[in-house]
């Protein structure tokens, strides 16, 4: 097969998987643009489309303020779990020390408990340390996670010890070697984690939703949550424009950080 | 390398112990550096998550409704009761399903959706973005949307019927249903994997590629002797984390498509979360709930030990 | 070696900061952290000058969120704390779905509210628990209660107290699309009235397409939404059945074959009749709403919805078509006092209860939010009666049913399960009636072994 079937034969199949991965996105955004009346007529383009929901949301609620706490609360989240999980995986990849094993199964067993069974334990802790209803409350559950521990583990394990080992003859101390030597070699993990973990905090809703109580602190799940559905019902048209507005700072997002998934600085001088 | 070290060292009075010390203080100075980074880490996971979750062990072994005062002791009564629990023992069992078709589908597709966008160059990063956007897409807007096309009526079963095929139940079956679940979530974290996956080959070192090539491999032979080795950490943490959140996420996914919102028909999408939930908030018996949290718990934790052991391979640089 | 430890400490700095920083923030916040009714409200205790002779008791409400809902309680707050100086009322509210887990989190921690508005069917729970106390009787008495709240109120009676006391109440009727009506060449203006005429009804209303799939539904059916309640609370009783035992121990539906008799009726529709079919449009409601379905059994909360959507048929509602006996669901959220409330607290709680019981908040609760009052002099008043859309539901409360839940979301379940069993599993109504029987019995005994 030649290169350029091969790249006409690739090009072919992504296309079809897009239509497949977009398609109920399209539909949501097409929903967010009905009017109560059409929700249910269900074609991809609305009969009168309107931006009326989108209006409501920006009147009705905080909306301002909510995407501003919400984006504080990623930000700060993604910066320290990029730092700290990154350092973690590194330590537990490449060097020896006791307790070394336990220490990563244990943060790794993180994982395993479902959140909502930590909300009673983390709310008892809250509400005694005056956790509740502000910043502190809603971000300390995210500040670190096995994920990202468990992520740059792996990546860090593929590098190289003599690369580390070389540095350490040039006189380079441990910290300095992490930050200019390993660091640069996972920049696309890296990369990665931030996306999850900026989504994921983005995204966060049940312990959100617990832990605060004034409108003016809520986050955009959280307030939004209020907003479309009751009882018994759900007015889609509203709850697909609150999803909309939610995913598209997301694949902004996204989109400025997939172009560092490659290596940052080309230190492969080994070998 | 002993040797550079103690060659640095320019006091030659006595050179034995001396040499001993240096070569401590290196060690010392890993030890510390290595115990100085993970203090704060450590003290984060033993309050935040570890406390917590000794906290729900502990309520495990107690019978409590969560309104009332009191947790009674009643040592293993609630573990007897999940095991005699029929639904439970179906939450099992769906649970594993769903690791098992949703976990292989994922990493499978996921790794190919990877390698398709490797090979070409134009547009890379709006097929990205495209691949990625069911992931950032609400799971509520997504199961909205597929139980309209599922519906009886809907254009799945119109399509089926026109080419001559019985309309089908599809989530009303209690024998489909939980695939097509399955089917939603791996489209959903096709997304997450493809994002590993292009970090995990971003990792690998061309010039592997280049030696391979030399040799004269063909695409297959590079594929399984140098992609496939090297992306082995990778595939490991794909696999690993991505049988743990499946077991997570399911909860969202199985609550808005199921048809009762509880894991029906039938109890044939209930997973072990939904049944932890619906334990803890709908019915209140946060003992229960709390016993089966200890039983998931120890259940992923064997299978995260399995799945790394067996397929964590040293690949030898 | 000491500059990493200065960057990693800096981080430690910055982390303990945004922690300090957060504590701060709660000492001002957490006093005032209340919705729009209470910052509205301090304009009214500020002019009542009263106010600062004694000392002010805050109370604190909690509901799930429903737009209007918390509309009028925030208004209702304002009056009567302009009536009742020295009371303040904080209001809360939370997403209907998670309003358990808000509950859960909450109560543990020691915090909570004083006033909690609980669905019916979660009352028993909360009681068992010692969650409530009971409504002090001096100030509801029963035979007060008793003879001007429509009878199912005394669902929430247990160990012979009240322990919660509704503002309104909802009921099942017949919903009916008066244009699907006039094209099947049916009479608008005359719903079904009997068992008998609703299946008439249903099959002149449905329709079918070449490969025979369902097109348009004669009747809207959907057992995991009003469904169950329909079976339960109304078919049961109108085949004359009976529903539980007078100490509520022994369920009797199988006491009588009327019991396997509504079971079946209500299985006929999908299956002998063909009239209908579940997950037709994804839901009964949708189904009804978007015309492709023309009748539906669902309740008064659904009046707003239809009103707002204006979707474009006429549509009309009726009660519930019966047999030997009349009979609808009923249910309905209450309000109960926290066990912890005592003194002035408790006073000013009782206080918040009876305003928002007395005749005139009912009257604007059916005006505001659509559902019906709970005491019978003031649904019963002649406007209402003949209100052509409320009508309907306000002459069935005297003869409505609640049933009384021990596990409202098991019990449901239930119920679906058996259905479940007959449409998918081809069990028999009868085995899968039996089952239902004694897994709902098992239920209550269950429950009541561990009081």
């Amino acid at each position: 097969m030649s290169k350029q079937m091969k790249s006409t034969i690739a090009y072919t199949l992504l296309i079809l998987g897009s239509v497949i991965m977009i398609f109920p996105f399209v539909w949501m955004v097409s929903t967010s643009l009905k009017t109560a009346l059409d929700v249910y007529t269900l074609s991809i383009f609305p009969e009168n489309p309107t931006f009326g929901n989108y209006l409501r949301i920006f009147q009705d609620t905080l909306f301002g303020k909510w995407f501003i706490n919400s984006i504080i609360i990623a930000v700060v989240t993604t910066l320290s779990v990029a730092f700290f999980d990154t350092l973690v995986g590194y330590i537990i990849a490449k060097f020896k020390f006791i307790g070394k094993t336990i220490i990563f199964i244990a943060i790794l067993s993180t994982l395993m408990v479902p959140t909502e069974m930590l909300i009673i334990p983390w709310y008892l802790m809250s509400s005694q340390f005056g956790w509740v209803d502000n910043y502190w409350g809603l971000l300390f559950p995210g500040l670190m996670t096995g994920f990202g521990v468990f992520l740059m583990k792996q990546f860090m394990e593929g590098i190289p010890d003599d690369l580390l080992d070389a540095a350490r003859v040039d006189g380079l101390g441990e910290f300095k070697i992490f930050w200019k030597i390993a660091i640069p070699q996972v920049w696309p993990a890296i990369s990665a984690l931030c996306i999850f973990t900026f989504l994921s905090n983005w995204n966060a809703f049940l312990w959100p939703l617990i832990v605060l109580e004034s409108a003016e602190i809520f986050t955009l799940p959280v307030g939004l949550s209020f907003f479309a559905s009751g009882e018994f019902e759900s007015q889609w048209e509203l709850i697909m424009a609150g999803a909309t507005i939610t995913a598209l700072p997301l694949i902004l997002v996204f989109f400025l950080l997939q172009r560092h998934i490659i290596k940052g600085i080309t230190l492969t001088g080994l070998k | 390398m002993a040797e550079t070290t103690t060659t640095t060292t320019s006091q030659p009075l006595k050179p034995k112990p001396k040499k001993r010390k240096s070569r401590l203080t290196l060690k010392q100075s890993k030890y510390l550096f290595v115990y100085s980074c993970l203090l704060l880490p450590l003290i984060f996971y033993i309050t935040i998550r570890f406390y917590p979750t000794l906290y729900t062990f502990n309520i495990g072994f107690r019978e409590w409704n969560i309104l009332s005062p009191e947790k009674p002791f009643v040592g293993m009564e609630n573990y007897v009761a999940l095991a005699q629990d029929p639904v439970f023992r179906k939450s099992l069992w769906n649970t594993l399903i769903f690791i098992v078709f949703g976990v292989s589908g994922q990493v499978v597709i996921g790794l190919a959706i990877a390698l398709l966008l490797q090979r070409i160059n134009k547009f890379v990063g709006v097929f990205r973005v495209i691949y990625f956007i069911p992931y950032v897409t609400s799971i509520v807007a997504v199961s909205w949307v597929f139980r309209w096309l599922f519906m009886n009526n809907g254009i799945i079963n119109e399509f089926l019927v026109n080419i001559g095929i019985p309309p089908q139940l599809f989530l009303n079956s209690p024998d489909q249903a939980i695939y097509i679940i399955i089917g939603t979530m791996v489209w959903q974290a096709l997304g997450f994997q493809m994002v590993i996956f292009l970090a995990g080959l971003e990792n690998i070192p061309k010039m592997f590629y280049e030696a391979a090539e030399v040799d004269g491999a063909n695409s297959w032979h590079k594929f399984k002797s140098v992609t496939l080795p090297l992306l082995n950490p990778t595939i490991v943490f794909s696999v690993v984390i991505g049988s743990i959140n499946f077991i997570q996420v399911s909860f969202t996914q199985v609550v808005n498509m199921s048809v009762n919102a509880a894991g029906g028909p039938l109890h044939s999408t209930i997973t072990i979360v939904v049944y932890i939930y619906q334990l803890a908030f709908r019915q209140y018996s946060m003992g229960l709930a709390s016993a089966a949290t200890v039983i998931l718990f120890l259940i992923v934790l064997a299978i995260t030990i399995f799945q790394m052991k067996v397929l964590s391979r040293k690949f030898d640089y | 070696m000491k500059k990493r430890f200065l960057h990693v400490l800096v981080l430690a700095l910055i982390l303990l900061l945004a922690a300090c920083g957060g504590d701060s923030d709660t000492g001002g916040d957490s006093g005032t952290s209340d919705n729009g009714g209470d910052s509205s409200s301090g304009e009214g205790t500020s002019d009542g000058e009263s106010a600062g002779e004694g000392e002010i008791v805050e109370i604190e409400y909690w509901q799930y969120h429903f737009d209007s809902k918390v509309k009028l309680i925030d208004e209702l707050i304002e009056e009567f704390e302009e009536a009742n100086p020295g009371i303040k009322v904080k209001h809360t509210t939370f997403p209907y779905d998670q309003y358990n887990e808000r509950v859960a989190a909450q109560v543990p921690a020691g915090r909570g509210p004083d006033v909690i508005n609980l669905f019916y069917g979660w009352v028993p729970r909360y009681v068992d628990s010692g969650y409530l106390q009971p409504l002090p009787q001096d100030a509801f008495p029963h035979d007060e209660i008793e003879s001007e709240f429509f009878p199912m109120v005394e669902a929430v009676k247990l160990d012979g107290e009240y322990w919660t006391i509704p503002t309104a109440v909802r009921t099942l009727a017949l919903f009916y699309n008066k244009d699907l009506f006039a094209e099947a060449g049916l009479d608008p203006d005359s719903p079904p009235t009997t068992w008998d005429e609703l299946v008439e009804y249903s099959i002149a209303l449905t329709k079918r397409d070449n490969n025979n799939r369902l097109q348009q539904a004669g009747m809207a059916w959907e057992p995991s939404q009003q469904g169950h309640h329909w079976f339960r609370d109304a078919l049961l009783y109108q085949a004359g059945g009976q529903g539980l035992s007078d100490d509520r121990k022994t369920i009797l539906w199988d006491s009588t074959p009327a019991g396997l008799e509504a079971f079946k009726y209500w299985l006929d529709f999908p299956t002998t009749h063909g009239v209908a079919e579940r997950d037709f449009y994804t839901d009964d409601v949708t189904a009804f709403r978007t015309g492709h379905a023309a009748m539906n059994v669902d309740g008064s909360f659904r009046i707003g919805t239809l009103q707002n959507d204006a979707p474009n048929f006429e549509w009309a509602t009726a009660p519930l078509p019966m047999k030997d006996h009349r009979s609808t669901q009923s249910s309905f959220w209450s309000n109960g006092i926290t066990s912890g409330v005592e003194g002035a607290k408790l006073d000013a709680a009782v206080k918040f209860l009876q305003f928002l019981t007395t005749d005139e908040v009912m009257e604007r609760w059916l005006d505001e939010i659509g559902e019906l009052p709970a005491k019978e002099s003031v649904a019963l008043q002649d406007k209402y009666l003949n209100h052509e859309i409320y009508g309907a539901f306000m002459e069935q409360l005297p003869y409505a049913n609640a049933h009384f839940f021990v596990d409202e979301s098991q019990e449901r379940d239930l119920v679906i399960q058996a259905v479940d069993r007959v449409l998918l599993q081809n069990v028999s109504p009868e085995e899968a009636f039996e089952e239902l029987v004694e897994e709902t019995q098992k239920l209550f005994d269950n429950y009541w072994a561990n009081r």
